[in-house]
């Protein structure tokens, strides 16, 4: 293997991390005013956008919080929704750390999906083991699904950053096939394969339990989630394998020159990310509250917007919990914004303001930082030797 | 089977559906190319092309005129590559973060303006050029496009011209070989860098605005579909040449014609294995190509003075 497998990253050395993970100033008062500053300035533009296109910025507001927060149950719904987002997200945060841009999750979703789907309705038996048997199976989807890029990346060193996003759409035109076959996913049977084209029906028992809290039904694939958290932030944090990962996120040569095989250890934390996306689509189609079936246009973007909280969570796993909630609030709000006149398309310009405002901060910080060391170093420069001590001596 | 490919490939609809298809693809992948030969792995071509068609219809309902239409495409194209430009090559944030966000944004933008307003059709008229277009099967495909197709033919020399015969072009290439070396013979490592997205972004607006003007005549959320994705694998498949990029630009767009033509002409092949094609075939010659060429050495690698 050795240094195939670094497609994009020529130079190693300089192929340190794609999001570095410690803002590179001390100054805490400094960095929390620009994160504030530019937070607000996001949020300042999505409200013009709605006031400019005849909305009330607060009636919108009002209406995200009642749909995800505030009326009866919501926390439920958007806990549960959280659980996917999360799930994609801790694993693109592993591979991110690892130096690895993986950008086709809405695909591995979608596989994952689908694998669960074949084997929950085929595979008899009691229902705990006919559900962990397919959430399993679907993170074996996923694992695939990423296991092709990381094929081609490790083989023939073909950047996963294309490779990730070209396989989701095909994963799109499989689902959609595969909804049309009554051997492969369709139901079968023919009456309703000819009408609707969708998946067969889950069996009503297949569907994980839920807990009720305070009255919020949460869908216990939300536990599932954090504990998926949890173990991934061990696994980074407090592991060798966590340390390896960063060895090789950071820089390649060095992790040579430590013995950590690079090649198959990038290959196998691209599919491992893949397999958490897999377990989000398998969740997304045995959890309680959501659809017992496969249809066109499953994964609903869950995959493209755990993506944007990995972004968000800028590689720190248990980040990820809070962003992973900031998004589920976005999204069961957005269900209510219909009373509002505007468009829940607003959302996702949300979402994407608020990535673009956490980038800036610690860009503007890195840039701060850098200025201040260019000008401790200067007076030491040989251009102006002559003023040096020993300068002076020998003269 | 031979039947079948010698009745698509002597009907004229054939080459009118590959070169209208790949006008996109030309488009999309020459203007990356530049990106990428100054060092840039842009990913927001997708974006880029969606913001170029919307302006086209924007352009177009504000005054009622394709190149009205093409014009403020352009500038949506070119607003995208400020944003992308600016965020990763002025404050240096990651290149792929800032071209996700913005395809996101911009994905999200469109389609909540265009559902908030409506936009009437924006079409283009036809130009037909004498005698040229009444050559057997290809001149119709080639002499009697929509009148923004034309700018193509100008496009692709002019970029060679800039790229391989300017010293803007030198610098630029130079950028994206060895931004140290480049540094410290003078050259702004990250201006030239934005400039060469600056190009991307005007060349996938027109891109986007000719999808609308000159083939669907109207603006939905889908209309690129990630296509602009295609077009990255475009360049790679041309390994980073400009004649081998306008070849798998006209190559992806054969294959979505042949996926148009097929099921058009009686032969039965499931439809969705066909949508799958464009992404199919990108992949196995990029799997094909990747190691046969050479990148550009500095390609997706930020620079920062002193670093290294």
């Amino acid at each position: 293997m050795g240094s195939s497998g670094v497609a994009l990253m020529n130079d190693p050395v300089r192929s340190a991390r794609w999001i570095t993970r410690r803002l590179p100033t001390s100054n805490p008062v400094l960095t929390t005013l620009l994160y504030v500053l530019s937070l607000a300035v996001a949020l300042g533009i999505s409200g013009l956008l709605v006031a400019s296109t005849g909305g009330s910025a607060s009636a919108v507001l009002g209406a995200l919080l009642d749909g995800s927060l505030r009326t009866p149950g919501a926390w439920g719904l958007t806990l549960t929704t959280m659980a996917p987002l999360l799930m994609v997200a801790v694993g693109t945060i592993v591979a991110t750390r690892a130096c690895l841009v993986n950008i086709g999750q809405e695909g591995q979703v979608l596989m994952g999906a689908c694998f669960a789907g074949y084997l929950a309705v085929r595979l008899g038996g009691p229902a705990w083991f006919v559900i962990t048997a397919s959430i399993l199976f679907g993170a074996v989807g996923g694992g695939v699904w990423a296991g092709v890029a990381a094929g081609l990346r490790a083989w023939r060193n073909v950047p996963e950053v294309l490779t990730t996003l070209l396989l989701s759409f095909v994963a799109v035109s499989l689902l959609t096939y595969g909804l049309r076959q009554n051997w492969l996913l369709g139901d079968r049977n023919d009456e309703i394969i000819n009408q609707l084209n969708s998946g067969e029906k889950l069996p009503p028992d297949i569907q994980l339990p839920e807990f009720t809290v305070f009255g919020n039904e949460i869908d216990s694939a939300f536990l599932i989630a954090v504990g998926l958290a949890a173990v991934l932030a061990v696994i980074v944090g407090r592991t060798v394998l966590g340390a390896r990962i960063d060895i090789v996120g950071f820089n390649p040569r060095a992790a040579q020159r430590f013995g950590v095989a690079s090649g198959p250890l990038s290959s196998a934390v691209l599919i491992g990310s893949g397999a958490t996306a897999g377990v989000a689509g398998a969740v997304l189609l045995t959890g309680a509250a959501a659809s017992d079936r496969l249809v066109f246009g499953f994964s609903g973007n869950f995959g493209w917007d755990g993506l944007l909280v990995a972004l968000l969570a800028r590689n720190r796993v248990l980040l990820a919990i809070p962003m992973a909630f900031l998004f589920a609030v976005l999204r069961t709000g957005s269900s209510f914004l219909a009373s509002t006149g505007v468009d829940r398309k607003m959302t996702d310009v949300v979402q994407a303001l608020l990535v673009l405002a956490l980038l800036i901060p610690p860009a503007v910080l890195a840039g701060i930082e850098r200025r201040r060391t260019l000008a401790q170093i200067s007076p030491a420069s040989p251009v102006r030797a002559v003023d040096s001590p020993i300068a002076e001596k020998v003269g | 089977m031979f039947d079948a490919i010698a009745t698509l490939l002597t009907s004229d609809a054939m080459y009118v559906s590959t070169f209208q298809l790949s006008v996109l693809f030309v488009f999309a992948g020459t203007g990356e190319w530049v990106a990428e030969r100054a060092g840039t792995f842009n990913i927001s071509v997708e974006g880029m092309l969606l913001a170029g068609a919307f302006g086209a219809v924007v352009g177009h309902e504000w005054i009622a005129s394709g190149v009205v239409g093409l014009v403020v495409g352009a500038l949506f194209g070119l607003l995208v590559a400020i944003l992308q430009a600016n965020l990763s090559h002025r404050l240096t944030a990651n290149q792929f973060v800032v071209g996700l966000a913005l395809n996101v944004l911009v994905l999200g933008l469109t389609a909540f303006l265009s559902r908030t307003f409506t936009f009437g059709p924006a079409r283009a008229q036809v130009l037909t050029v004498p005698l040229l277009a009444d050559i057997p099967l290809v001149g119709e495909a080639l002499f009697a496009r929509p009148w923004p197709a034309y700018l193509v033919y100008p496009f692709v020399p002019l970029l060679w011209w800039a790229v391989y015969r300017t010293r803007w072009g030198l610098e630029a290439r130079s950028v994206g070989e060895n931004p140290q070396a480049a540094d410290v013979t003078g050259i702004d490592v990250n201006a030239r860098r934005r400039q060469a997205i600056y190009v991307t972004g005007l060349a996938c607006g027109i891109g986007g605005a000719f999808i609308v003007l000159g083939q669907v005549g109207s603006f939905q959320s889908g209309i690129i579909n990630g296509r602009g994705f295609v077009a990255i694998a475009a360049v790679i498949f041309g390994g980073w040449t400009l004649r081998g990029t306008v070849i798998g630009g006209v190559l992806f767009g054969f294959v979505q014609a042949l996926t148009i033509a097929i099921p058009a002409n009686g032969y039965s092949i499931d439809p969705f294995v066909l949508s799958a094609a464009p992404y199919v075939v990108a992949l196995t010659v990029v799997m094909v190509f990747a190691t046969r060429v050479r990148q550009p050495r500095a390609l997706a690698q930020p620079f920062v003075r002193g670093l290294t």
